[in-house]
């Protein structure tokens, strides 16, 4: 008789309604944040990705033409294969590069003592607080021989002639794969050192006795897998940023640039959307883009599951 | 004896030997040279908005640019303040929109993702998943094209031309919730439970055991934040001068051309120094919390 009450109560708490009831204050909490998320970010996103099935010049009413803007964007348009082509370039090379530069950094940052921390974090987050910091590069870049750069190959007789750095379609993307590097300790980097000191300092001292010998056995045994959301927080954000460049190309190359040789998913989807007012087209390369991001992340959360086996 | 001790402990580049295993003292020199070489690079925007706003007219157009002032002056700041007094609507309306929207969007985001964190990272809740991964995936949707659909949906709410347009979408961006939620899910559980026998309820929880636990989580957070909102001009929603923030009136101020260029750098350097004050006083306390947070599961 009990086990078949017990049988009952267990079949209640199982339904859906009990569990939402059960975490009622779980979901009155998620309530302000979700209700303005769905508002602001989800009804937005879907919209976009509607109107990628649309012609829509943002004057009047959209028009429905189904695939055409996918078909067109993969079979028509060069200009997007040499820009997906680029940021695939980008991403490959200044996603992990610079992850793993803020982890370094954030790492040999927290060894010091706390006031040179502060500033060495400072300077370090410098160049994504300064608003368009970035600008100093077209100093160092400019293509005459008072350019930084130039003035000093030529000095030490690397080069005979200056080089065209910003209008060279050989040499935009690398240099812009430096600049993107140079400014990519934002915020994966800041949380990093924020994770960093979350980290139970005697862990360290139980790894000691373990056997762990000296600085880098304690961060791949310790410290990494001590602070891994983080860094699946800073593998997501480092994902958008290096897909999403766009800004430092359009003020240092220009948009269009010289044979699109800077030309990236974002700043062709900026040509699209603000330019020629193509807001179904902008669209449909946003998804493309959107897909790409999300594949990528899936790849990526698989291979930091691994840190510190 | 003990005062050199505690002179010599204050003025170590490194933490106390005592308190450092594995450490060697030819790794500490190999990273301090690192660490300077790239310092160099890295504060070179820094340095060189701090001289160009010292810089007389001449010095800022003179041909090949230098980086470092050679006769500072104030003069640049001078200008901005005869400008910024003669603005057709007082600065000071300026300043306080940018208070506003700033002051509200930032708290309103740090508080509202937090307390949306904790459930996701500490309860198990039908949707919680689903939830979650909306966040997440949502931060990779470009924003260049949701800003039309965006527009449309304020317009609907009635907001447009309103603080609340800049505010509330501010305070649902998705990294905030993502950074908070990671934070607290490496709270130990222990720390909770204790709490929830002793009665109290999840929103007491949550302000008194998890917020204080997380604060390098939300201090790091509110640096984001705020550097988003202060670079914000408004200009997509708010149509009233009166409405409009300090942002956009400087940037007003720098698109005057070549007679206000030194005005213009000292525009650049208060648009930077604004959130470096911030981050500065934040960061410190990003450090400090670490001697407190000696948790064990």
């Amino acid at each position: 008789m009990a086990s078949k009450e017990a049988l009952a109560v267990a079949k209640k708490q199982g339904t859906l309604m009990y569990q939402i009831k059960k975490n009622k204050e779980c979901y009155l909490m998620l309530a302000p944040y979700f209700i303005l998320f769905f508002l602001f970010t989800v009804l937005p996103v879907l919209m976009s990705i509607a109107l990628s099935f649309t012609y829509f010049n943002m004057l009047e009413w959209p028009t429905f033409n189904g695939w055409n803007n996918y078909i067109k964007l993969f079979l028509e348009d060069d200009i997007f294969l040499i820009s997906l082509k680029n940021t695939l370039i980008f991403a490959v090379v200044t996603g992990p590069v610079s992850y793993l530069l803020c982890l370094l950094f954030a790492w040999i940052i927290n060894e010091f003592s706390s006031k040179i921390r502060t500033v060495l974090t400072l300077i370090f987050y410098a160049p994504s607080i300064c608003g368009n910091a970035y600008m100093v590069w077209s100093l160092i870049l400019s293509g005459d021989r008072y350019g930084y750069l130039n003035g000093i190959l030529l000095k030490l007789g690397v080069i005979n002639e200056q080089k065209l750095w910003m209008q060279d379609a050989k040499f935009i993307l690398p240099c812009l794969i430096v600049v993107q590097l140079w400014l990519s300790l934002g915020t994966g980097f800041l949380s990093f050192i924020a994770g960093l000191q979350t980290v139970d300092k005697s862990m360290y001292e139980a790894a000691a006795l373990d056997g762990v010998k000296n600085r880098w056995q304690e961060l791949w045994y310790v410290t990494l897998p001590a602070m891994k959301p983080q860094l699946m927080f800073g593998a997501v954000m480092q994902i958008t940023q290096s897909f999403a460049v766009a800004d430092i190309s359009i003020q240092l190359a220009g948009n269009p640039s010289v044979n699109y040789a800077g030309a990236t998913v974002v700043t062709h989807l900026l040509d699209y959307g603000s330019t020629r007012f193509d807001m179904g087209y902008a669209s449909a390369i946003a998804t493309v883009l959107f897909l790409l991001m999300v594949g990528t992340n899936k790849l990526v959360q698989k291979l930091l599951g691994r840190v510190g086996e | 004896m003990a005062k050199t001790a505690s002179y010599k402990k204050k003025y170590r580049f490194f933490k106390p030997r005592e308190k450092k295993l594995n450490r060697s003292m030819a790794g500490n020199t190999l990273l301090f040279v690192i660490m300077a070489i790239c310092g160099f690079f890295m504060a070179l925007p820094l340095v060189m908005i701090v001289n160009n706003c010292l810089k007389p007219l001449d010095e800022l157009y003179q041909f090949p640019p230098k980086i470092l002032v050679r006769n500072p002056t104030l003069e640049n700041f001078t200008d901005l303040f005869t400008i910024m007094n003669d603005s057709w609507v007082p600065f000071s309306r300026y300043i306080l929109n940018t208070i506003i929207i700033t002051g509200f969007g930032t708290v309103g985001h740090v508080i509202l993702a937090s307390l949306a964190a904790y459930p996701l990272a500490k309860h198990e809740f039908p949707g919680k998943k689903l939830l979650f991964n909306m966040v997440v995936l949502s931060m990779m949707f470009s924003w260049t094209v949701t800003q039309i659909p965006n527009y449309m949906i304020i317009s609907w709410l009635g907001i447009n031309n309103n603080y609340l347009a800049l505010i509330l979408p501010a305070c649902s961006y998705g990294m905030g919730l993502y950074l908070m939620k990671q934070f607290m899910e490496q709270l130990p559980t222990s720390l909770m439970e204790s709490a929830r026998l002793d009665g109290a309820s999840e929103f007491q929880i949550f302000w008194k055991i998890v917020m204080p636990n997380v604060k390098p989580a939300w201090l790091t957070l509110a640096i984001f934040q705020f550097q988003q909102m202060w670079g914000n001009t408004g200009s997509m929603f708010l149509r009233d001068e009166q409405l409009k923030p300090m942002q956009f009136a400087l940037q007003q101020i720098s698109a005057g051309g070549t007679a206000r260029a030194g005005a213009a750098a000292a525009v650049t350097f208060v648009i930077a120094a604004v959130p470096i004050i911030f981050f500065l006083l934040c960061q410190s306390n990003v450090l400090e919390t670490m001697t407190t947070s000696g948790m064990k599961e």
